[in-house]
């Protein structure tokens, strides 16, 4: 069975379809990418695999029972969770409490608990400092810890969010554009660094990305959006060599010369 | 220019701070009713909290000073103590005020609706207005009875903050504190018509005599007991913020305040931590309102208008939202500027009107353009200091302290996955 599978889902924003009964299944353990030509509708997708829209038609299951209709906060807690395509930190606070606010749903304490200051509270706070600082650390970025998270440069701010995003302990990753605005270096770091959290913490990694090296460097599986409606999947070397997705790109001329 | 000396300069030498407190201690000491001492000696606070020394030094200097300087001193000044304890109640109220609008980012236009909610709790089961709809003739209750209803205004206070959250917390931003407004106003309006059909907030006559607080026979009616009461609200208050601030649920409202999509995504319940944020704010509202009725010994609801709200507003946007000290000083100074510099000015005025100095028409009374100060005044921070007098900001957390942290030994969370892999 599939880790997490999107069923015929279908959204229209007034008279735009944004998706249009797009199916995909994602195995555990492996990186999936979801490309397409902008407005394709590939954030659409994540939305609603995230929560953020409910799906018109279709459903998604994760490990076989629907998430459809849940908030998106229920559906992080039950292990999916992700990074935005324009970075979305919380400014004022440091990074290292960016990374806390990841743990929030696996921390207990309630306004009495933390009113008393309770040992149970003080000893979970520990460790939940404990924690983000061991992701910091891990992303590379621990030098900034207590840097306020909006003045760091644009690198780091992108490093800071994958692990902000690994402090909720998720099963699934979806990165939106996480190479998006970095040059060929930074690039080639941040594919290196996606392949060490799949080898290293076991994690599955959808993403959407516009670098087509990243993409076919990195993927074992590629989803086609166009329009709204999914025109291709399969490997990198299969979705190399398919018209509908040259066609998609380059447009009809493209495949005709060719 | 004078930027840089003030930052290369580490604080105010202790000297400064221990010469302006016995300065301004005497002043109280000799000054009837005067401004310049008053403001001076709550000026020493500020200077106890720049000073440049051990935090532990200014924990106890600042305790000196209002546990032992100001009562010691101006102890049998009804005029300091009251003004004292005036500071102090809207210093408390803007605290709580501080979590909403602060932390959580919540614009709250009728906060003053939780403060009612409190103040009629004690006044309505203090005085004989409950033996209205409750027979038996149980009421009124006795002084005593003021400190359990410490805990009954903060619950009371918290079930409204709750109810009108529900509802409420659904809009945000400028909706939210449209909707607030309402409901501020329809609380006040609600305990001015509640005198029919059954009489349980006897309307607009308001409620009198409500009990001062009683403590083992001793009746501590007059303004020198509830500057204690409400200084000991404030430290609880004060140090429930400060917990708040670097919590769970405190990293929550700021995370909530900055980017609601992101928080969400943390898995970050938007209404439940939104509705906590609505009900500790309006809890700590709640027990100044016991206060504050026991303190006036009559309610009625003219002390609970829009204006009330938006002015604990000011206070905190003055002060800087979501920093501790800062709507402290806020509070502070609004209620001293609103209270005694303004009436102080007009009186002033007057005296010189009586000699013959000047002709002071009656619209150009002092007294009368608090509310054109206040408006300048907040154009004035927005244009200068946005970010409020002291601007808040985040803790650096001591790094070398979470290296060496007993749960350090062990990778935690995801990163377990780590060490599992290599046994494997």
């Amino acid at each position: 069975m599939a880790l997490l599978e999107a069923n015929g889902l279908t959204k229209r924003f007034g008279g735009l379809v944004a998706n249009q009964d797009v199916t995909v299944k994602i195995e555990q353990g492996t990186i999936t990418a979801v490309i397409g030509p902008n407005g394709a509708g590939k954030t659409t997708f994540f939305n609603m695999v995230t929560g953020f829209y409910e799906p018109d038609e279709g459903d998604v299951l994760l490990n076989g029972k629907s998430i459809k209709g849940l908030r998106p906060d229920q559906i992080a807690e039950r292990g999916i969770t992700r990074t935005f395509q324009n970075i979305r930190l919380f400014k004022e606070m440091t990074a290292l409490e960016n990374v806390m606010v990841g743990t929030h749903s696996r921390l207990s304490a309630g306004i009495l608990g933390i009113m008393f200051n309770t040992k149970r509270v003080r000893e979970e706070e520990e460790r939940a400092k404990v924690e983000a600082y061991q992701l910091m650390e891990y992303v590379g970025i621990a030098h900034v810890a207590n840097e306020a998270a909006g003045s760091l440069p644009y690198g780091l701010q992108r490093r800071l969010e994958i692990a902000r995003a690994l402090a909720t302990n998720p099963q699934i990753i979806l990165l939106d554009e996480p190479a998006a605005g970095m040059n060929p270096r930074e690039t080639v770091e941040m594919t290196e660094f996606i392949r060490k959290l799949k080898h290293e913490l076991g994690l599955t990694i959808i993403l959407i990305e516009h670098d087509m090296k990243l993409v076919m460097g990195l993927s074992e599986y590629i989803h086609v959006l166009d329009y709204g409606r999914k025109i291709a999947e399969g490997t990198p070397e299969q979705i190399r060599n398919n018209p509908n997705v040259i066609e998609a790109y380059l447009g009809k001329s493209a495949t005709e010369v060719s | 220019m004078a930027n840089i000396g003030w930052k290369s300069m580490k604080g105010i030498p202790l000297v400064v701070t221990l010469i302006w407190i016995a300065v301004s201690a005497a002043a109280l000491h000799f000054m009837e009713k005067s401004v310049i001492a008053f403001l001076g000696i709550l000026f020493s606070i500020i200077l106890i909290y720049y000073t440049n020394t051990d935090k532990r030094v200014r924990l106890i200097l600042g305790a000196a000073v209002l546990l032992l300087i100001i009562p010691l001193v101006a102890g049998d000044n009804r005029y300091y103590m009251e003004v004292a304890s005036q500071v102090g109640i809207y210093v408390a109220m803007a605290l709580g005020l501080n979590i909403v609008v602060g932390f959580a980012g919540l614009l709250d236009l009728g906060y003053v609706a939780f403060f009612a909610a409190g103040a009629y709790a004690y006044a309505i089961f203090s005085t004989s207005q409950a033996n209205e709809f409750i027979p038996g003739g149980l009421f009124p209750l006795s002084g005593d009875w003021f400190w359990p209803f410490l805990i009954v205004g903060l619950i009371v206070a918290a079930i409204f903050g709750i109810l009108l959250g529900l509802p409420v917390l659904r809009v945000k931003g400028d909706y939210l504190a449209i909707v607030t407004l309402g409901f501020g106003e329809i609380i006040r309006i609600i305990f001015n018509n509640l005198d029919k059909p059954i009489n349980i907030t006897n309307g607009p006559q308001g409620i009198t005599p409500i009990p001062s607080p009683e403590l083992f026979g001793v009746k501590m009616g007059t303004p020198f007991y509830f500057y204690f009461i409400v200084l000991f609200v404030i430290i609880f208050i004060v140090i429930a913020n400060i917990r708040f601030e670097h919590s769970r649920l405190g990293r929550a409202w700021v995370a909530v305040r900055e980017d609601e999509l992101a928080a969400q995504s943390m898995g970050i319940s938007l209404l439940n931590t939104k509705l906590a944020a609505f009900a500790t704010g309006a809890s700590f509202a709640g027990v100044v309102g016991v206060i504050f009725a026991a303190k006036q010994t009559f309610i009625d609801p003219t002390s609970f208008t829009l204006m009330e709200s938006i002015g604990i507003l000011v206070m905190v946007i003055l002060g800087g939202s979501g920093s501790i000290p800062g709507v402290i000083l806020g509070a502070a100074f609004v209620t001293v500027l609103q209270v005694q510099l303004l009436k102080e000015f007009s009186n002033f005025l007057h005296s010189l009107q009586q000699s013959g100095v000047i002709n002071l028409p009656n619209q150009l009374d002092p007294s009368k353009f608090q509310r054109l100060i206040f408006g300048i005044m907040l154009i004035l921070v927005a244009l200068y200091r946005p970010n409020g007098l002291i601007p808040a900001r985040r803790k650096k957390n001591d790094l070398e302290a979470i290296k060496g942290s007993k749960y350090a030994g062990g990778k935690l969370g995801i990163l377990s996955k780590l060490t599992q892999g290599k046994q494997s």
